[in-house]
């Protein structure tokens, strides 16, 4: 079994807001994030798919499709966008980086035939990432 | 939904890497320069891994100002800017950062009650790096 990683960076924005909260609780709870003008990152995303590396090729994963499936599901999708108001996950679901490694994990799964995906981390900020491997 | 949030903090201080049980040449052949008598620093990197349930209402596994709060004030406000070999935690243990990383391991296990700690992990220079998981 080989890993492989792809690394990819997008930009957006967006803000922490639960409707079911008062003000103050928002604010407690999310503090600056809560600012509904929003704010944006610079998004780090590392893909990790594995699998055993195919006698003929060499490749655990064709790269090429990886790429394609990752700037269909991810890039076009987010990249200079607003995570709350333009990506339907985030609709009624927070936009933290937690719910977007999850997101993320979501919409690269049902695409991926030849690899199994075994980690998306995304990091928000050089010094903050997440980490989801699938797990219930 | 288990995620794993990482959260990165940087620290300085100095040790210097010595036992008293081995003689002086043993001490050197050892530590090498770790050994000279006045010490050294370093700018640690410090990452620290929780895991959890993210929370449906708050999309968090634990309140990142929880985090940094616990972090900043058992772990920064105790190594950053000290000399690590004055410190309680290391009286009778050599400032490695391996034993750092288990001293600091065990002290956010024991203050930080929000998510589960997953792992601690130490980069001493952009070269070494230690990590430890509580096993
Ligand atoms: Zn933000």
């Amino acid at each position: 079994m080989v890993y492989l990683t792809r690394k990819c960076e997008f930009s957006a924005s967006h803000y922490y807001h639960n409707p079911e909260f008062s003000e103050e609780e928002n604010r407690r709870v999310f503090g600056k994030c809560a600012n509904l003008n929003g704010h944006g990152h610079n998004y780090t995303l590392e893909v990790t798919v594995k699998g055993e590396v195919d006698a003929k090729t060499g490749f655990v994963v064709d790269l090429k499709e990886l790429k394609e499936i990752l700037n269909c599901e991810v890039l076009d999708a987010m990249d200079h966008r607003h995570l709350n108001k333009e990506v339907p996950e985030f609709r009624d679901r927070i936009p933290t980086t937690e719910n977007l490694a999850i997101a993320i994990w979501k919409r690269l799964e049902s695409k991926l035939k030849v690899a199994q995906l075994h980690r998306v981390r995304v990091y928000e900020l050089p010094d903050l990432f997440v980490d989801f491997y699938g797990e219930s | 939904m288990k995620a794993h949030l990482t959260r990165r903090y940087i620290f300085s201080a100095s040790h210097r890497l010595h036992c008293d049980e081995l003689s002086e040449a043993q001490n050197r052949e050892a530590y090498g320069k770790c050994n000279n008598p006045h010490g050294h620093g370093h700018n640690y990197a410090l990452e620290v891994t929780v895991s959890g349930q993210v929370d449906a209402k708050t999309g968090m596994v634990c309140n990142l100002a929880d985090l940094d709060g616990t972090v900043g004030g058992e772990v920064l406000n105790r190594f950053d800017h000290v000399n690590l070999n004055q410190c309680a935690e290391f009286e009778a243990m050599v400032p490695t950062t391996e034993n750092l990383s288990e001293v600091i391991f065990h002290i956010l296990k024991q203050k930080f009650k929000a998510a589960h700690l997953e792992r601690v992990r130490l980069e001493e220079t952009a070269m070494n790096s230690f990590e430890y998981c509580g096993d």
